[in-house]
């Protein structure tokens, strides 16, 4: 069993994918939303590093800049942050650029532009800054600590930011449409690791996932694990094998990691009273330190155990496979602590 | 060749206008009306008034702190500057940004600037980039200053700018020091210019304290960029006569430079050229320096009559 079929068990699961027939990768979802996007309004334009000629580092982008020519799919230098800059500029002459880092590591080099000018910009003088800037990140491609780091907590900290993280080609397409149509900074997570191992529907039509909505994977009453990217699917596949033992796992895919969706957070813990935050991002003051901040504030007299987190540990990402294995969370160690939570 | 006296007549107005806002924010701090930091521009008027003048009206200019000169050409009211510094709801960022930081207006074609300074090489980038993917005539400038000018982005905008072609003019405000730091130790060239032809680009070298230099070096440039020629490089070369800001005495300044410098004050050396084609006396100097202050007297009591932003809106704008 793949785990994404855990998407149509139970009733309460949101994941209202019309049946429309047509399947694709998750990274195939990412290149039908750009294509999409290109198609329907000429001021969104690509830019990046290799990403036109050569389609991509990970073939994201293959083939647009034959339909779209080099004015809409632009091969830069490689400089991130005049590149960001650049794009903060075009979006106030009415484009709407979507960048591509060619991974996430990599968006350290244009952080000033991010974080500094994008995300203060409408707040100081009103000017809104609509750009895109995708960041295929996370492990277990064995990559090393330059090809494989979840930086997310770096941009959620940062006020006038948005970011997203999918979990499942649906969502892949469904907020990139949203993102480029957001006139926000929006920073959106793409999960290598699901590039071509994760398939499933996906809409042909104008079919928007929106920012700040998680969606409930599947509906349990004993335990909540919540969890967003590649760390959906591990969370699943521990929620099966507990539901084989006999209990009921309820798993929330965040998919947004900023706005946060606090409703659909404090609605799992309260309901289950127990819950495990699980994503690859080292542990100190990543997301799941504030998901827990907020149940503890506002679920507090629901909860029935501790809440917990299992997270990458606080080191770069390692390369060779026992040590990368040993960083990133999976399955094995979500079942241990979720066993844990459920004996509690 | 010899400027039109309208054009000498409009530049010596806003050169006066920076210098006298400049004064009157200085006043309005001594009395902490003005609270926080406060950056003065005197030395820097030649080259905000010339490279505002230069632009034509669906040009795009991010000015900095120094460029007051440049806010006033492209048509920012006094009113909304000086409320922008009490930190009133009616400035520029409706107080939530500080004296010159964010006063950008797009109508007017202005960007807010951050403090992070070379940031606006890169928009700017951005900005020439949407004119030329568009086949607009428009022009897009910037403005950084000899710190800047060590920051990676600088290079990296320039380079992208040459790479792409941009219809985009790079002010360098070279006033010699980066708050305490000579230029000694940002560089070991003569230069900023220089650089220029690393980028493959034209490096042009201007006194910034003579308007009419400035304000031809940043004609041909952005005359340039409008027909395609691509972007260029301008390095005025100039003084900060007054600290990194109020609280700064720049006690680390030799005073035989800002003497020397004093002699070469841009406002004085246009007035000068003005006389010189008998197109000031006096008479006319002391109507302008009364107008001037009237229009400054209306500013300062738009201003402090304004209110201060609501603290309820603190969380209010930031997305948008």
């Amino acid at each position: 069993m793949t785990w994404d079929e855990g998407l149509h068990r139970g009733a309460q699961v949101v994941a209202d994918i019309p049946a429309t027939g047509r399947e694709l990768t998750y990274l195939e979802a990412i290149r039908d939303a750009l294509r999409f996007e290109l198609r329907r309004d000429p001021n969104v334009l690509l830019m990046g590093e290799d990403i036109g000629i050569y389609g991509g580092a990970f073939k994201v982008t293959q083939g647009l800049i034959e339909e779209f020519g080099e004015a809409r799919v632009i091969d830069t230098p490689m400089a991130e942050l005049a590149m960001i800059y650049a794009a903060i500029g075009m979006s106030f002459q009415g484009f709407r650029p979507v960048v591509e880092m060619q991974f996430a590591d990599f968006i350290s080099t244009g952080f000033d532009a991010i974080v500094q000018f994008a995300a203060t910009n409408h707040y100081r003088w009103g000017q809104p800054v609509p750009i895109t800037i995708r960041a295929p990140g996370a492990g277990g491609l064995r990559a090393g600590p330059f090809h494989s780091q979840s930086n997310e907590a770096w941009f959620v900290h940062t006020p006038g930011l948005k970011v997203v993280a999918p979990a499942t080609p649906a969502d892949a397409r469904g907020l990139l449409l949203s993102a480029i149509r957001d006139p926000n900074p929006v920073i959106y997570y793409e999960t290598k690791y699901l590039y071509r191992s994760l398939k499933g529907p996906v809409p042909e039509d104008d079919v928007t996932v929106p920012i700040g909505e998680a969606a409930l994977r599947r509906a349990g009453e004993e335990l909540s694990i919540i969890a967003y990217g590649a760390m959906v699917g591990e969370a699943l596949a521990v929620a099966n094998q507990l539901d084989a033992e006999g209990h009921s796992v309820e798993v929330l895919d965040l998919r947004t990691l900023k706005p946060l969706d606090e409703a659909a957070i404090l609605a799992t813990a309260r309901r289950t009273g127990k819950v495990l935050i699980v994503h690859e991002a080292n542990r100190t003051c990543g997301v799941g330190a504030e998901v827990a901040a907020l149940i503890a504030a506002g679920a507090f007299e629901h909860l029935d155990g501790p809440i917990t987190r299992v997270a990458g540990p606080d080191t770069p990402v390692p390369y060779s496979p026992p040590l990368e294995d040993a960083h990133r969370p999976a399955a094995p160690a979500i079942l241990e602590a979720a066993r844990d939570l459920l004996a509690y | 060749m010899e400027l039109h006296p309208d054009l000498l007549i409009r530049a010596h107005y806003y050169m006066r206008l920076a210098r006298a806002l400049d004064d009157r924010g200085t006043f309005l701090h001594k009395q902490s009306k003005i609270v926080g930091g406060y950056f003065s521009q005197i030395g820097h008027e030649a080259i905000s008034v010339a490279a505002g003048l230069a632009l034509g009206p669906d040009d795009v200019a991010a000015p900095m702190h120094r460029d007051l000169g440049t806010y006033l050409v492209r048509g920012l009211h006094p009113r909304r500057i000086l409320a922008q510094y009490l930190g009133r709801s009616t400035g520029v960022s409706l107080g939530r940004d500080a004296n010159l930081h964010g006063m950008g207006d797009l109508s007017l074609g202005l960007i807010g600037f951050i403090s992070h300074l070379p940031a606006s090489t890169g928009v700017i980038a951005g900005v020439a980039h949407a004119f030329k993917l568009r086949g607009e005539p428009r022009v897009a400038m910037c403005f950084f200053g000899d710190g800047s000018a060590s920051q990676g982005l600088a290079h990296e905008a320039l380079n992208w700018a040459s790479v792409f072609q941009l219809p985009m003019v790079a002010i360098c405000e070279n006033n010699q020091f980066a708050y305490s730091t000579p230029l000694s130790r940002q560089m070991n060239i003569a230069n900023i210019a220089d650089r220029a032809a690393a980028y493959g680009i034209p490096g042009v070298i201007v006194d910034g304290n003579d308007f009419c230099a400035v304000y031809q070096a940043t004609c041909a440039a952005v005359e340039r960029a409008r027909a395609g020629g691509g972007p260029t490089l301008i390095e005025c070369k100039t003084m900060r006569m007054r600290g990194h800001a109020i609280h700064d005495n720049q006690a680390y300044v030799p005073k035989a430079l800002l003497e020397e410098w004093a002699t070469r004050d841009p406002l004085a050396r246009l007035e000068a050229t003005l006389r010189a084609r008998g197109l000031l006396d006096d008479d006319a100097l002391a109507a302008l320096h009364a107008r001037i202050e009237r229009e400054l007297d209306d500013a300062q009591a738009f201003a402090e009559a304004s209110p201060y932003p609501e603290p309820g809106t603190v969380r209010d704008g930031v997305y948008a």
